[in-house]
């Protein structure tokens, strides 16, 4: 700026947006094709009302902490798949590395007589985690094979790891407290509601800071009204939670888990100057590349970050299902993960996306699955209406951005 | 105030500051073929200059050269007249060079601040992004360039049209204390009133004292805004005019048939 010191009028103090201008650059936006979070949460009202209608238990205390403790694995891998797809690019191997973080863990807490400790096996798997990313990003970008072949390629190698660790064995039953609690054990009731309060409360005080520092810095605010109701439907759909699920058993130990988990994640992508650059690679890595950012080490470390959270979902689900067998990581897991965060709302096509559309998409999977299970349909049915709801989501992406494409250009 | 460095002295300058960036008997190989052949060239600060040429003349190249994506073979960069190295990217833009491509480089799913900010972001002491110092300083950019057709800051650069995208990747440009700004073909892709709106942010660019070099085809453009001509022909620079004592006529002779020292392909007699 030391070139160009002009007169600056000083902005009036600390404007703040009106609620009906407020509400037209949402309708703006919605209409641009920035759809948001409001076709899935308009699916999971669908889904909710079709399946009540069907099957009077489907919204049962008892059947949404069996949702939650089904839907976590999914929202966990998926939370992985939406650093990937954020730069454009995939990754088809979650599924079995998932498969190998459960397998190693399930094997290092043998009870063999030199059982380490289970947090240095937890330590030790979410390092496997990473250099099986680290690994897939080195081979994607240093060699410059395209991630769906590469990916791809794993899926085939992990898969066949997770048969050679387990070898002869066949299953492997976990006998730990600590990894078997994560999805079979409940937060008491009383700190299930300090927890909520918790989190509403540093919500509120984050927004609230915000409000300050803008404006301080005499920037345009959200209307207090909008902040308000925010921080209001924050709390009373967390206590909702807390409410139902405390008619039932509780709050299961992994839906905390998979709020920490969105909570950081969500920080690193949109706080941090690496979150600032995944967006940028994959709305245009040229442009990234020639703002100096380093391309390569987005993608190395977004594949890294992508494993890991692979290998998380496999510890939870090794846990509900109390054991590894050779089928650990098969199964439904990788497109269910994938297919999660798209329906979530994350674009396929890079650049777009949140952490919380893996917790959304995940949620929708999960209520399809466990409802279409509650009819007594057959696995063929799930897989076609979940198949079904995929492809709607992406139909819903693809239009969205040829709205986008239409009002950019205006 | 040393001599003029002119090289060639083909026509008469302006006399009075060092040309802050200066190219001196540039050349430029590809395998066989002589891309730039013995460039000179020269930008001052508080001027537009236009470098022109028919398609393959050698303008991109030039660029690239001072960008520093290419190397060069031969001769000399002068930088308010002492001689530098421009190895990369980076050397550039520590010296005060920045450079908008035609493709802008901006990335759509991004937002103003965002993309103006890319790659330099601001910090907080916890290493969380400073948005509302990025913001505030945007906004004064924007300002102090007279960008006034953007509604908000923090809309996607996609939702905006070609001359305000083209006006973010300038603001872009100038943010970061450069003193030297290269637009290639900025107005290729407007319309009538965008164009109007870009070119009247280069000649601002210039009256507030920054060194604009403009590549272009668009003779009405540049004869709009520029103070000089350097007319490029088969990679070597076949004329420099003043804009206010030639004609576009005079620059379309050159550009098609100015008079070249050497004959590329020499061993193809040029046939008569």
């Amino acid at each position: 700026m030391s070139t160009i010191t002009p007169p600056l009028p000083t902005p009036a103090a600390a404007p703040t947006a009106t609620i009906g201008a407020y509400a037209r650059r949402w309708a703006d936006n919605v209409r641009g094709g920035e759809l948001g979070s409001l076709p899935i949460i308009l699916g999971l009202l669908v889904i909710c009302v079709v399946f009540q209608v069907q099957n009077d238990r489907f919204l049962t205390a008892g059947n949404f902490v069996n949702l939650m403790v089904q839907g976590a694995p999914f929202a966990l891998v998926a939370m992985g798949i939406v650093f990937v797809l954020l730069l454009g690019e995939i990754d088809l191997s979650v599924g079995y590395v998932s498969g190998v973080g459960g397998v190693i863990t399930a094997l290092l807490l043998l009870p063999d007589g030199s059982t380490p400790p289970t947090a240095l096996v937890i330590l030790a798997v979410l390092g496997s985690g990473l250099i099986i990313g680290t690994l897939h990003g080195l081979i994607i970008t240093k060699i410059g094979i395209p991630s769906f072949v590469v990916t791809l390629a794993g899926l085939l190698a992990w898969n066949g790891v997770v048969l050679l660790l387990i070898g002869s064995r066949g299953t492997i039953v976990l006998q730990d407290d600590l990894i078997i609690g994560f999805a079979n054990d409940f937060v008491p009731e009383g700190a299930a509601w300090v927890l909520m309060l918790l989190a509403v409360g540093a919500y509120a005080a984050v927004q609230l800071w915000g409000l300050r520092t803008r404006a301080a810095a005499g920037l345009e605010n959200d209307p207090l009204l909008i902040v308000g109701l925010r921080v209001l439907g924050l709390f009373l759909a967390l206590a909702f939670v807390v409410w139902i699920v405390n008619e039932d058993r509780g709050l299961p130990y992994v839906a905390v888990l998979v709020g920490l988990l969105l909570v950081f994640w969500t920080y690193i992508l949109r706080r941090t100057v690496f979150g600032r650059h995944v967006y940028a690679v994959g709305g245009n890595a040229e442009a990234a590349r020639r703002a100096g950012i380093d391309v390569d080490r987005i993608k190395i470390i977004c594949f890294a970050i992508c494993s890991l959270m692979a290998v998380v979902g496999g510890i939870v689900l090794a846990s509900r299902l109390r054991s590894v067998d050779t089928n650990a990581g098969g199964g439904a897991i990788l497109l269910y993960s994938i297919a999660a965060a798209v329906i979530g709302g994350t674009s396929l096509f890079g650049g777009r996306g949140h952490i919380k559309s893996a917790l959304l998409g995940a949620l929708v999977i999960a209520s399809i699955d466990n409802g279409l299970g509650l009819l007594g349909l057959s696995s063929g049915t799930k897989f076609v209406v979940t198949g079904l709801v995929l492809l709607l989501a992406v139909a819903v992406d693809s239009i969205s951005r040829r709205g986008r494409e239409q009002s950019g250009r205006a | 105030m040393t001599a003029t460095t002119d090289g060639g002295g083909l026509r008469e300058q302006p006399a009075g500051a060092v040309a802050l960036l200066e190219l001196k008997g540039v050349s430029k190989r590809f395998g066989a073929v002589q891309a730039l052949h013995e460039v000179d060239f020269d930008v001052r600060a508080g001027e537009v200059t236009a470098l022109v040429g028919d398609n393959g003349a050698g303008k991109s190249v030039t660029i690239k050269c001072i960008a520093g994506i290419y190397p060069i073979d031969d001769g000399e960069v002068l930088w308010e007249g002492r001689p530098v190295t421009i190895s990369g990217p980076k050397d550039a833009s520590a010296l005060g060079i920045e450079i908008v491509y035609q493709d802008l480089a901006l990335a759509d799913n991004l937002d103003v601040v965002q993309n103006m900010y890319l790659g330099r972001e601001e910090t907080t002491r916890l290493r969380a992004l400073d948005e509302t110092k990025m913001e505030r300083r945007c906004s004064k950019t924007l300002a102090s360039l007279s960008v006034t057709t953007i509604r908000s800051v923090r809309q996607t650069v996609a939702g905006l049209s070609g001359g305000q995208r083209q006006s973010i990747a300038v603001a872009k440009a100038v943010m970061w204390n450069s003193r030297l700004v290269i637009l290639d073909e900025p107005t290729a892709a407007l319309g009538v009133a965008q164009t109007r709106q870009v070119l009247d942010l280069v000649k601002r660019l210039a009256e507030q004292g920054l060194a604009v070099m403009l590549v272009s085809h668009n003779l009405h453009d540049i004869f709009e805004v520029a103070d000089r001509i350097t007319v490029l022909r088969l990679g070597q620079d076949v004329a420099r005019f003043n804009t206010k004592q030639t004609t576009q006529r005079e620059v379309v002779e050159a550009i098609t048939a100015g008079t070249l020292s050497t004959v590329p392909g020499q061993e193809e007699a040029p046939v008569l």
